[in-house]
């Protein structure tokens, strides 16, 4: 609850209208016991007092009544109205929502044509038949503006149901034993209840209205009953010659109705687990860069990532994703990067363009050269051109990263036209061309496909495509092939290869894959907990391992034609990166660890291209 | 008696008619099939996606009406009028590890919910039963109490398994249950599942489209191309000499250590499209071996080796 609270306080516009809405309700609900005037006591000597008047600070109305008590006993009533209504509606609105929108079909249907019918008619229309049936009065105002906003209520929760019934952990309640009532109760309406809690707290503003202007056609409210509604009623006539009659109410309306919306947003913000973890904050175009220490000098690689730390604060931790990894390629090279989910090697690969969201991501030191120009410390319009033209990236599932609304071809175009002038036509051809390089089949048809018409290995063709789009002289690729099935993978590496030989481009290829390591790169670098713990050659790192961990790592993989077996597995879990271990960070789960291994760094260190982390290796290098 | 059998199960999804024209015939993403599994057995299925190894493991878990044909387990008719009853039965371990989990609900709620419904056990018992669980799966318990948006895909889909388990029942459907797993994970999960097969003769439906890790962990598998089963057959045997062209490619796309990268097949070549389904075999526009036959006839499951069956009119022979 507090942690709710300090959320909720943490959005300043929700806070300002809890503020108000506070001392709104505070006031209102005191009314009784302050010394104010009989609300309905007239006194027409005194009419249309102004304000600040001595003993009426806001004046008097046509009658002369004291409008300040008028105001707060009206404001009592008029939200007591609204809230009782908003509740009903959300209740009844809500239950005939997820009824249909869990069960669907036939029931589906005959609950929401019934919706559809109630909502044919103008809503004011609807109400004041409803009034004129079961007579003007407030209550009966009440039932009528709760009956005419159930649709609302019965439409928005249906729509939400709908898209979370076909989730898969609904299923999963089903087959934990759970009926029904139960799947409703405690599945879904944990769910729904953020929707109708914002659904309602905009509509008690405008129930509030709507009950308001029953009132003030005379059918709400009844006089010497104030509420606002009648009282803006009665000062419609003196508008022009008394106007503080009408601004009185009228402000009131307008603040009652801007607080709850703003709490309303607030309280469904806090409520929402996602952004209870900060998940959801905008990141920056760029990866924040907090380097402590030298910068490490320029070399002659093509791309080179020198001693690189990227971090993640949350709170008052930091999380090392990236722990001081240095790696390079030359131009027509494959470098494959191996390690496990955690193990740092997506962050690793996005920190070169400064792609690391921020907040939490920070770039704590070391460098990332491309042709010796350092990009940590380059400018963002200067990132912004490199990105996507110098180096480019391919993620792992094409459907995310393709813009569901744009057809390929436009989106392919719209790649080239960030960084050349080009027209139109000329970008089209050029987008063409492009889909004939990754062979797809039939491009001059395929080019105006929308995403969702593509399966998904045409789709991962658009997004090498679109990586190519620039001619770039590195390509990352992160995990490219693992949401794909194996004869379209096998088809993408073979393009990739064939890309890369016949480009002269240098690949980083990110995947956890030793079989397609083994295939498509000619040096392998191994992560774990943030680190290079092993690199080399991918022949002689993958025939004789030298860290414990690459070896019971390969050891771990299945491979075709070995015939029903129990697996290798490394047991316990990797570090988690904000409490590493000092000395070496696989001792833990190590069966070769020492005494040494667990206290003080242990450099990576080899003869030629090889290299090791590790005081005890598997292999002399 | 078989643990699980099925007798020509189909599904097909109906196209929606259009307002004018007559209605379409309906996808069949799932064409009549039967198979048995025997009780401790793990029958693995492979397929890419597409397949319609999806539909069929929702069909036998009773999350989707089958459009014909039977299921059994246990010799008695599939009964889903009781759900306790029948996740008692039958479990299943979703492919979206994130998805399958309500994202406002701790995971000792997820965890609690099977044991109080299926078995209405003690809160004690219960707190036993999910710590031996959790530590089965590898999982700190300290992370009872998170949400699953705190989770990678991995943890996630280890809890997804841990709940499968906490139902403890004869026969549990695993949908692609590693595929979001590191291998190190992997290979934990996978011996872990085939320990806890070992001590309480679960039996397993495996379906994924890695060959290797079906091949590591089933005693047969049955391979589906485009609804239809096309080999099914001892595990040991089916890749290492399969009948049907099309177990071929599989296994010959697989990425090996030392095997050289070469595209398998033409480029560029595409799957069927399910709403206007070739005549024949389905595989025959990428099979180097179709002939006139296979253009018009769809060829029927036949025997070609020790218990092994291929839809091919002209099979592989060794």
């Amino acid at each position: 609850m507090t942690v709710f609270l300090g959320l909720l306080f943490r959005n300043r516009l929700a806070a300002i209208g809890a503020v108000v809405f506070s001392i709104i309700l505070v006031s209102v609900l005191i009314a009784p016991l302050l010394p104010l005037q009989d609300p309905d006591a007239t006194a027409t000597a005194d009419r249309f007092q102004r304000p600040f008047t001595e003993g009426h600070l806001l004046g008097t109305d046509h009658l002369g009544r004291d409008l300040l008590s008028r105001l707060l006993h009206g404001t009592r009533l008029s939200l007591g109205v609204g809230v009782l209504a908003a509740v009903a509606a959300a209740t009844i609105g809500s239950a005939v929502g997820i009824v249909a929108g869990y069960f669907g079909g036939r029931i589906d249907n005959l609950i929401m044509r019934g919706v559809d019918m109630l909502m044919a008619f103008p809503y004011i229309l609807l109400a004041l038949a409803i009034v004129a049936a079961l007579g003007p009065g407030l209550m009966n105002a009440l039932i009528a503006v709760a009956a005419v906003n159930v649709p609302f209520f019965a439409r928005n929760i249906r729509g939400v149901t709908v898209g979370l019934a076909g989730r898969e952990f609904i299923d999963a309640a089903r087959l934990a034993g759970m009926g029904h009532a139960r799947i409703i109760l405690t599945e879904l309406l944990p769910n729904v209840l953020p929707v109708i809690i914002i659904a309602m707290s905009t509509t008690v503003g405008w129930m509030i209205l709507e009950t308001a202007g029953l009132s003030f056609l005379g059918l709400g409210s009844q006089p010497p009953q104030a509420d606002l509604g009648s009282m803006l009623g009665e000062a419609r006539s003196a508008l022009i010659s008394h106007p503080h009659t009408s601004i009185v109410p009228g402000i009131m309306i307008f603040l009652i109705v801007m607080s709850i919306n703003l709490l309303g947003d607030g309280v469904r913000d806090a409520l929402d687990p996602r952004l209870r973890s900060g998940a959801l904050s905008r990141p920056r175009a760029m990866t924040l860069v907090d380097r402590k220490g030298a910068v490490p000098t320029a070399t002659t690689d093509l791309l080179a990532i020198q001693d690189l730390h990227t971090q993640f604060h949350v709170g008052r931790r930091i999380y090392r994703a990236v722990g001081g990894v240095s790696l390079s390629v030359q131009p027509g090279e494959c470098l494959g990067l191996v390690g496990e989910s955690g193990s740092g090697k997506s962050v690793t690969a996005l920190s070169v363009m400064g792609l690391v969201a921020s907040p939490p991501g920070v770039i704590a030191g070391g460098a990332v050269r491309f042709q010796g120009e350092d990009l940590i410390g380059a400018r963002y319009e200067r990132l912004r051109r490199m990105r996507g033209d110098r180096v480019a990236y391919i993620f792992q599932d094409p459907l995310s990263t393709l813009h569901p609304l744009y057809r390929v071809g436009t989106q392919l175009a719209e790649a080239i036209q960030a960084h050349h002038r080009l027209s139109r036509t000329e970008a089209r051809t050029r987008a063409l061309a492009l889909l004939k390089d990754v062979r797809i089949p039939n491009p001059e048809a395929r080019i105006d496909n929308y995403p969702h018409e593509m399966s998904g290995g045409m789709r991962q063709r658009i997004g090498i495509a679109m990586a190519l789009a620039n001619e770039p002289d590195v390509i990352i690729a992160d995990e490219p092939t693992t949401a794909l099935d194996v004869t379209v993978q096998a088809q993408i590496l073979a393009l990739l290869d064939d890309l890369r030989r016949d480009r002269g481009l240098a690949i980083i290829f990110i995947t956890h894959d030793f079989g397609v390591v083994a295939q498509l790169c000619d040096r392998i670098a191994v992560m774990y907990a943030g680190r290079i713990v092993e690199q080399g050659p991918t022949r002689a790192v993958l025939d004789a391992p030298a860290h414990p961990y690459t070896k019971r790592l390969i050891a771990c993989v299945p491979e075709l034609g070995g015939g029903q077996r129990a697996l290798a597995a490394i047991p316990g879990l990797p570090p988690v990166v904000d409490d590493l271990p000092p000395g070496c960070v696989f001792a833990p789960r190590c069966d070769k660890a020492r005494q040494g291994c667990r206290d003080g760094e242990i450099t990576l260190a080899g003869s030629g291209p090889r290299a090791v982390r590790c005081l005890y290796p598997e292999e002399v290098i | 008696m078989p643990a699980l059998k099925v007798t020509g199960l189909a599904k097909t999804f109906s196209v929606k008619k259009p307002l004018f024209g007559a209605a379409m015939p309906g996808v069949h993403a799932v064409k009549p099939l039967s198979f048995a599994v025997e009780p401790g057995e793990t029958l693995g299925v492979v397929g890419e996606s597409g397949c319609g190894k999806s539909t069929l493991a929702r069909m036998l878990v009773g999350l989707l009406e089958p459009s014909e044909g039977a299921i059994e387990i246990d010799g008695r008719a599939l009964d889903t009028a009781d759900p306790a009853k029948f996740g008692r039965l039958i479990q299943y371990v979703f492919q979206d590890p994130q998805s399958s989990l309500n994202p406002r609900k701790t995971i000792r709620q997820v965890m609690e919910a099977p044991l109080k419904r299926l078995y209405y056990m003690p809160r004690r018992e219960r707190e036993a039963r999910i710590s031996e669980i959790f530590a089965s799966v590898n999982l700190r318990e300290e992370f009872l109490d998170r949400y699953p948006h705190e989770f990678s895909g991995g943890q996630a889909q280890r809890i997804g398994i841990a709940r499968a388990l906490a139902a403890a029942p004869e026969i549990i459907i695993l949908d692609e249950p590693v595929s979001a797993l590191d291998v190190s994970v992997q290979a934990q999960v996978l011996n872990l599942l085939s320990d806890l097969r070992r001590e309480f003769g679960l039996t397993y439906l495996f379906i994924t489209h890695d060959l290797a890790v079906v091949e590591a962990v089933s005693d047969r598998v049955m391979v589906l191309y485009f609804g239809s089963v096309v080999e099914i057959g001892r595990a040991r045997h089916i890749f290492a000499n399969p009948s049907h062209p099309y177990t071929q490619l599989l296994a010959g796309s697989a990425p090996v250590v030392g095997r050289p990268l070469t595209a398998p097949e033409q480029k560029g070549t595409e799957l069927p499209d399910p709403l206007n389904p070739p005549p024949g075999c389905a595989f025959a526009g990428r099979c180097p071996r179709a002939t006139e036959l296979c253009r018009t006839d769809e060829p029927i499951l036949k025997e070609t080796g020790d218990d092994q069956l291929a839809a091919c009119h002209h099979p592989l022979k060794d």
